[in-house]
């Protein structure tokens, strides 16, 4: 038999001494570990930390402008690419972005937007009338399929072009009357449009680079950015890097050199991060530790604001019981609301009884929502006793779906259990995963069900519009003919009055009379950020924060805070 | 050699099943790629997003097309990230991931292997009980709650580690840790009952009557045969350590390719789906062909067969 070599490192011969070299080769082996860690790590750049360091939420799903969906996503691509407005960043009102002024005819469809003359590309090149043209252009291309494209359809002909009924883009009303002045035409006066073009499918994107690298664009050098930052690098799951762009029209107001965005989904971690100075702010009200709200919500750097975003369940009128108005209403008139948002979501959302965030805008005055139907027991089991169903005998059982998620599930118990007491219905839980829960939605495979909407500018038809009968987003079998014709009549109103009016009527019909959904709270957003160590985030509706104006404050020194820790 | 080449042959036409089968059985899961909390604005735009990536087509067809692409050295792009390809996204995460993952294995293995010996060699003795113990523990606990414990205390509590990220070599230990442990456990078991076996076969008394040293019994004859069992557990570990773990990589968030192993299913990323699967395959079977190869090396039996 050969000798074999040894295996492990060769140890004294001693009886005696092979305790004492297990324990020397353990050693040896931990000096191994210790090197290859070295090793491994040392290979890789050493980060330094960037000016501000924000913990965004889920990796961005792309930096495109005309792809994007998420409002995290949409914070990074505006930071990139600008359209003709801008945000006010304590507002969320629009203001002049490339293009410096602008004059609306008096029926309030022709827009003529001034692009600056000094609106340069990070390249360097002037961005003129003929980019925006071009970039509109694409995003209304079948081709680019974009999922936002709906907030075009504004435009004159933008909905017959993007569906492919029209091919000659001549017809879309964009139009480049010289290099600085371009001409907006639009269906009606929509009264949200200027507000619509701060928002990132209007952004301004570089043609040269787009037509060259095709879905690529993103990752080619120089970044062409018409914003306030360009992109320095991109590592999925980790972060997106923005240095700021000097070339800018407004850079000297830019306030942070370096930006690092980072990606988490983990609440606790995201927590930590904070709470240890790694990151400056964390600004996604998933990243909130559920169980830990009460508690975090004393603390001077934990940050509660309204947002723009609705949480209600559709009802699917393709079924019976469910297409009696009567038994919707039934359903809505006993949800106790206050006890969802007290006991379930704890983040001080406000209860709703329609659709419409309180403070949403109508033109310069605020929009005033329907009542809606208050809570009333006796009312519904009359309602539901008119419908046929005397306390509710003969009722069959109501399915309520819900995407995988605690509060999802903790809210359907909450339901089931009203409208079990209140109403004598037996309701099943059915949870589905995410796509399966979407497909359910859209497929029309529900009884009741769980949903959201965000609205993508500050107006009441961003909500309204949804439940239009030929929404894709309706997604309850619900057409009221009325419906749509007033709500498009609001869409043409130049007066503020008879709009709100309008509006209001539309509304009235949706959560009072028909009840394709059914209402029960108002998101709000959660943020940590200490305002004695960041400036430049300023509360408003939308809860927009540009980029550009946030930064650290200097005499704050970068990391190692030691915030107190909330347990 | 001839058994090395009829292995390797079996390789391809095994892949291909595979990726068949990731391929039709992730398009059954309900819901697609771009089912999505907003719908496109217009049927039309729907349909036009469907056949930019060819899915509007059979089946059928669609792998043909896949297989294709494959053959150019192309998995194709992302569904979800719509601006990386596949390859991209495999070449960022995976760096990540082997790093994390070989010392994870150095770290299950420099302290599984020594912990089980000692173990194996104290029988009866309360240090073994101790070993027996630990081990358990190490076995039983999951990352997901070694992970948030370890962290509580060395990063958050007395900040020796960062909570996060992926920066510096600091960063590495606690998810080095968090992911080992529960390997090391199992290599201790594996390599303990090894020892235990291999010190009651007759060789070992052989080598004794022979009178060599007992540590030259233990560690040039007994410890050779009793690793073998830890040998043969390797293969699929390092294949899963290498593949990244999606509790680690998602609590420290370490940009690694765990992550993806699960959301792109959740996502219906078919592309991502299936380059992943492919991956996750390839490393499977060549780490668990050279495993047999080490049995050769490591187990005379098995070279006279």
């Amino acid at each position: 038999m050969s000798r074999p070599r040894p295996l492990f490192l060769r140890l004294s011969t001693d009886r005696a001494g092979s305790e004492t070299s297990v324990g020397r080769r353990l050693g040896r082996l931990a000096g191994l570990a210790c090197a290859l860690v070295l090793c491994a790590t040392g290979c890789r750049p050493s980060f330094e930390r960037a000016d501000l360091v924000i913990l965004n939420g889920a990796e961005p799903e792309s930096l495109d402008p005309h792809l994007v969906t998420g409002q995290a996503d949409g914070r990074i691509v505006m930071a990139l690419f600008e359209g003709l407005t801008r945000f006010d960043p304590r507002t969320a009102q629009p203001m002049p972005g490339l293009a410096e002024r602008w004059d609306i005819s008096d029926d309030g469809c022709v827009y003529t937007f001034h692009l600056r003359t000094n609106a340069a590309w990070s390249t360097g090149e002037p961005i003129v009338a003929e980019d925006v043209v071009w970039s509109w252009r694409r995003i209304l291309s079948p081709e680019t399929a974009s999922d936002y494209v709906g907030v075009l359809f504004y435009l004159r002909n933008g909905e017959a072009f993007a569906t492919g009924k029209l091919k000659d883009f001549n017809q879309v009303g964009v139009r480049a009357l010289d290099a600085r002045t371009l001409r907006v035409e639009l269906e009606s006066p929509a009264a949200f449009f200027l507000d619509l073009c701060c928002f990132q499918p209007f952004a301004v994107v570089p043609r040269q680079r787009i037509e060259r690298h095709g879905d690529r664009w993103l990752h080619a050098r120089p970044f062409m950015a018409s914003g306030a930052y360009t992109l320095d690098s991109w590592r999925l799951n980790d972060r997106v890097r923005l240095r700021r762009n000097p070339r800018y029209w407004d850079a000297a107001n830019t306030q942070s050199a370096v930006i690092d965005l980072l990606s988490g989904v983990v609440p606790a971690t995201a927590l930590n991060l904070y709470l240890s100075g790694a990151v400056d702010i964390v600004w996604d009200k998933e990243l909130v530790p559920p169980d830990l709200i009460d508690k975090l919500k004393g603390r001077p750097d934990f940050h509660i604001a309204p947002s723009l975003g609705n949480y209600f369940i559709r009802v699917n009128v393709t079924r019976t019981p469910f297409d009696d108005p009567r038994v919707r209403r039934a359903l809505a008139l006993v949800i106790d609301r206050e006890r969802i948002v007290s006991r379930i979501t704890k983040g001080g959302e406000r209860v709703a009884y329609c659709v419409s965030p309180p403070g949403i805008a109508n033109g310069t005055n605020v929009y005033e929502p329907p009542r809606g139907l208050r809570p009333d027991p006796d009312l519904a089991r009359q309602l539901l006793a008119e419908a046929g169903y005397p306390q509710g005998r003969g009722f069959p059982t109501v399915t309520y779906t819900y995407n995988t998620q605690e509060s999802h599930r903790k809210i359907g118990v909450e339901l089931r259990e009203m409208w079990g007491r209140e109403l004598g219905l037996r309701v099943e839980l059915r949870q589905l995963e995410w796509k399966a829960w979407l497909r359910a939605q859209s497929m029309l495979d529900y009884d009741l069900v769980r949903s959201s909407w965000v609205g993508d500018y500050n107006d009441p038809n961003t909500f309204l519009d949804l439940f239009m009968s030929e929404n894709p987003n309706n997604r309850t079998g619900w057409r009221n003919p009325a419906y749509d014709r007033i709500l498009r009549q609001a869409n043409a109103e130049t007066d503020p009055a008879r709009r709100q009016d309008l509006l209001c009527a539309a509304e009235t019909i949706l959560v009072e009379q028909d009840l394709p959904v059914l209402p029960l709270f108002f998101y709000v957003n959660m943020e940590f950020f200490d305002p004695a160590r960041v400036t430049g985030i300023h509360e408003n509706i939308r809860s927009e924060h540009p980029l550009r104006v946030i930064r650290r404050i200097a005499s704050a020194p970068a990391g190692k805070p030691r915030h107190e820790l909330p347990f | 050699m001839n058994y090395l080449f009829k292995r390797l042959a079996l390789l391809p036409p095994l892949l291909l099943v595979i990726s068949f089968l990731a391929f039709v059985l992730v398009r059954l899961a309900p819901g697609g790629p771009f089912d999505r909390e907003r719908k496109p604005a217009s049927p039309e735009i729907e349909r036009a997003l469907l056949a930019r990536y060819h899915l509007d087509e059979p089946v059928a067809r669609q792998y043909v097309r896949f297989l294709a692409g494959l053959v150019r050295g192309d998995f194709g792009a992302s569904l979800k990230y719509r601006n990386h390809t596949v390859a991209d996204i495999i070449a960022q995460g995976l760096p990540v991931s082997l790093t994390l993952g070989l010392l994870a294995f150095g770290f299950s293995m420099g302290l599984g292997i020594p912990a089980g010996f000692y173990g194996a060699l104290r029988r009866g003795q309360w240090r073994e009980h101790g070993v027996a113990l630990l081990t358990l523990l190490a076995v039983c606990v999951p990352s997901f709650v070694v992970g948030p414990v370890l962290v509580m205390l060395l990063a958050v509590k007395w900040s020796v580690f960062p909570v996060a990220l992926w920066e510096s070599p600091l960063h590495v230990v606690l998810p080095t840790a968090s992911l080992g442990v529960y390997f090391a456990g199992k290599v201790a078991r594996l390599m303990r009952e090894g020892m235990i076996e291999t010190l009651r076969l007759e060789f070992i008394q052989t080598a004794r009557a022979k009178g060599l040293s007992e540590t030259a019994v233990l560690l040039r004859h007994a410890l050779r045969l009793a690793v073998v069992p830890v040998v043969s557990y390797s293969g699929p570990l390092l294949a899963d350590l290498l593949t990244g773990s999606f509790v680690i990589e998602n609590l420290f968030q370490i940009p690694g390719i765990g992550v993806f192993m699960v959301n792109s299913s959740l996502s219906r990323d078919y592309p991502m789906v299936v380059g992943l699967v492919l991956l996750y395959a390839i490393l499977l079977l060549v780490l668990n062909l050279i495993v047999d190869l080490a049995y050769h090396l490591l187990d005379p039996r098995v070279r006279h067969e």
